[in-house]
């Protein structure tokens, strides 16, 4: 369920009021209302900006550089498979090709129901258990497409209940 | 009550050691048997996780790998008195994989409890600090200096010098930060030893602190590391707790406060002039040298940017002293380099060991060959900007100048084998293509060129024109390396090159379509 607009303002301010007196605070800031919200609410770059004194150039400046912040909810699930060279050499790239098309998404795509969200990840230090895959944050080693398939039925169990 | 030790490490935890955890205390209550487990760091070697050790006798017996499955037999062969089983190893410290390892960096890393400081004072934790303390900050520096310590981030830049720059400058506030943006493919030693001995990084940082004026430090880590920032922020606590850092490190009335912030998925970030423009909170694009950070870095302050190895390696050589570290080496290449093995490796892992030994043995000894049997045809060193050294050139030894002297570089110590199966064309693709996803675009050789040399990679791999396409890309590839502000763009071109050099045949003949 998402926030309601308003909600995340306040929820916006109360992170700007927390981080605005550290030294160089705008990656913290993102950080939390990220973490708080699951995303960068494009009406939030004002307030941010306003709450910095930055220009909304300079945020959403910032937003859109780094990978890792997102202006648009994900899905309820997070699914990284990793793509850089150790994971290309054992079969990374069809594990990675398998992920796509059992999900039916190309990566930085949501499934149609909102329920997983696939990304490329160029590197997760796990190069030791290639291919690596990140799901919700926990990491999974020498992933294989069967044990990939077996790790997202297990997100459709009666379990996994609205977040 | 028998103590467990099971890696916490995310690479142990990826192979479902949280899992094997579980299995071992619900199996100890069901037979009313009192056991603890203690959370260490990986030993780093992979392919035995999870590596669960027991201590019996004054011994930590080793059994590896373990799945929850096994853990009920395990049991039944009353593995807590050191019995028998199939997976039994003995000591894990006698296995040749070990035993053969100089491990200076690591010394802690598997063994301690990585949140504990009283386990990391038992160990030999906070002795360098002690020593650090008790002289000259000039007399410090000049121990990093002496020990021939290097920048293990890749560059291999004398960390003394870097410190004695800093500490020149005029007193102020200046800062220590670490950059723990590993981003290279094939390189987890900076997260391992963050993971399994955080104490010795936070240690490293307070004496360069205290060495050269600092009271503020900062790590730089990366968003694709969350089980690293809890493992930092909780030993960071635990260090504040017990007075290693505050307002009165020790005793000693210095201040030295630190902090993790984090990276948010930029590769470029890990080039330290953008890391420091991230740490202020802005877009991770490159600075112009000079001014160098250790004169203008951080908020424009005086700034020491190293790794997490070089920092974690600090502690060390204040214990031991510089001769100690210096003893270990080859040639400018002094101490010990944590290697790590990836890719397709039969036995991957981490493998640290005094320069100079070669890349055969690493690959073979260590490695025990690819892990599909196929013969290993190339390995990338050093992460994505490293070149692929061909088989002919594995007998070349692990040093910062011989491995140049080829053409490569040793950069973070990362290693990627590849058998051959492997298509050096998509492999010289894939490195423009990176460059092109990561480029932060403020210079144009590196914006621009890695997406022109993506295209006429594309060509050739379609067979269209080989060698004239390849002609046009060695023009790209000297452009990008002679005119890109940064390392990025500025060596991209070395995987590439170095695929054209030793794998032409990949690149020439293939069928046109």
């Amino acid at each position: 369920m998402q926030t309601p607009a308003v909600d995340q303002s306040q929820e916006v301010s109360r992170i700007l009021a927390q981080f605005k007196d550290r030294p160089g605070p705008l990656l913290e800031v993102l950080h939390a209302v990220q973490a708080a919200i699951g995303f960068i609410p494009p009406h939030s770059i004002g307030l941010i900006a306003e709450g910095l004194n930055l220009s909304r150039a300079d945020v959403h400046g910032v937003v859109t550089f780094y990978h890792h912040f997102r202006s648009a909810p994900p899905g309820r699930h997070v699914l990284q498979v990793c793509r850089a060279e150790s994971c290309q050499a054992v079969g990374g790239e069809a594990l990675a090709e398998h992920a796509r098309t059992r999900l039916g998404v190309d990566f930085h795509e949501s499934t149609p129901d909102g329920r997983l969200s696939l990304e490329p990840v160029y590197c997760l230090g796990n190069c030791a258990c290639s291919p690596a895959v990140m799901l919700d944050g926990r990491p999974y080693g020498r992933m294989t497409p069967a044990r990939l398939d077996g790790l997202l039925a297990a997100l459709n169990a009666p379990a996994d209940t609205e977040a | 009550m028998t103590t467990i030790y099971v890696p916490g490490d995310s690479g142990a935890l990826s192979l479902g050691a949280d899992e094997v955890c579980a299995a071992i205390g619900r199996e100890a209550a069901a037979r009313g048997l009192e056991v603890q487990c203690v959370r260490t760091g990986s030993r780093g070697a992979y392919w035995l996780e999870p590596l669960v050790e027991v201590a019996c006798a004054g011994k930590r017996i080793a059994y590896g790998p373990v799945s929850p499955a096994d853990v009920p037999g395990l049991f039944d062969a009353h593995w807590l008195e050191g019995g028998a089983h199939r997976l039994q190893l003995g000591e894990a410290g006698r296995l040749v994989w070990f035993a053969n390892q100089q491990r200076l960096t690591f010394e802690r890393v598997g063994l301690t409890d990585p949140h504990c400081v009283a386990d990391y004072v038992a160990h030999g934790g906070y002795q360098g600090l002690r020593r650090a303390l008790s002289m000259a900050p000039a007399a410090v520096v000049e121990q990093v200096l002496r020990s021939g310590l290097r920048g293990r981030g890749g560059a291999a830049f004398p960390t003394g010098i870097k410190w004695k720059t800093v500490l020149e400058q005029a007193a102020g506030q200046k800062y220590v930060t670490c950059n723990a943006d590993e981003g290279d493919s094939g390189t987890f030693s900076d997260r391992m030893l963050m993971e399994g001995d955080p104490l010795s990084l936070i240690e490293g940082m307070t004496i360069a602190g205290t060495a050269v004026g600092a009271t503020q430090g900062y790590i730089y880590l990366r968003a694709e590391y969350p089980h690293a920032w809890r493992t930092l922020t909780r030993a960071i606590a635990a260090a504040y707790a017990a007075d290693y850092l505050g307002a009165d490190v020790m005793g000693s009335g210095r201040r030295f406060d630190l902090e993790v912030r984090l990276g948010a998925g930029a590769y470029v970030c890990g080039e330290e002039t953008s890391m420091l423009e991230s740490l202020e909170g802005r877009r991770g694009e490159v600075r112009v040298r000079p001014p160098l950070p250790a004169i203008k870095g951080l908020f424009g302050r005086p700034t020491i940017v190293n790794n997490v190895i070089t920092l974690a390696t600090v502690p060390l050589i204040l214990r031991e002293g510089a001769e100690f570290y210096a003893g270990f080496g080859m040639g400018k290449s002094r101490g010990t380099l944590p290697l790590q093995l990836a890719g397709n490796i039969k036995r991957g892992g981490l493998v640290e060991r005094a320069f100079g030994l070669t890349l055969r043995e690493l690959l073979y000894d260590y490695g025990g060959g690819s892990a599909s049997g196929r013969p290993i045809r190339a390995v990338q060193i050093g992460g994505p900007l490293g070149a692929y050294v061909p088989a002919a050139q594995f007998d070349t030894p692990v040093d910062y100048e011989a491995l140049a002297a080829g053409g490569a570089m040793l950069g973070h110590g990362g290693i990627v084998a590849f058998d051959d199966t492997v298509d050096m064309v998509r492999m010289a693709r894939y490195a423009m293509e990176f460059c092109a996803i990561e480029s932060c675009g403020k210079c144009t050789p590196c914006r621009i060129g890695s997406t022109r040399g993506m295209e006429l990679l594309d060509h050739i791999i379609q067979g269209r024109d080989p060698r004239g396409n390849l002609e046009r890309l060695e023009d790209l590839c000297e452009l990008m390396l002679q005119g890109s502000l940064c390392g990025l763009g500025g060596m991209t071109p070395f995987p590439v090159r170095s695929a054209v050099q030793h794998f032409r045949e990949d690149f020439i003949g293939r069928a046109q379509h």
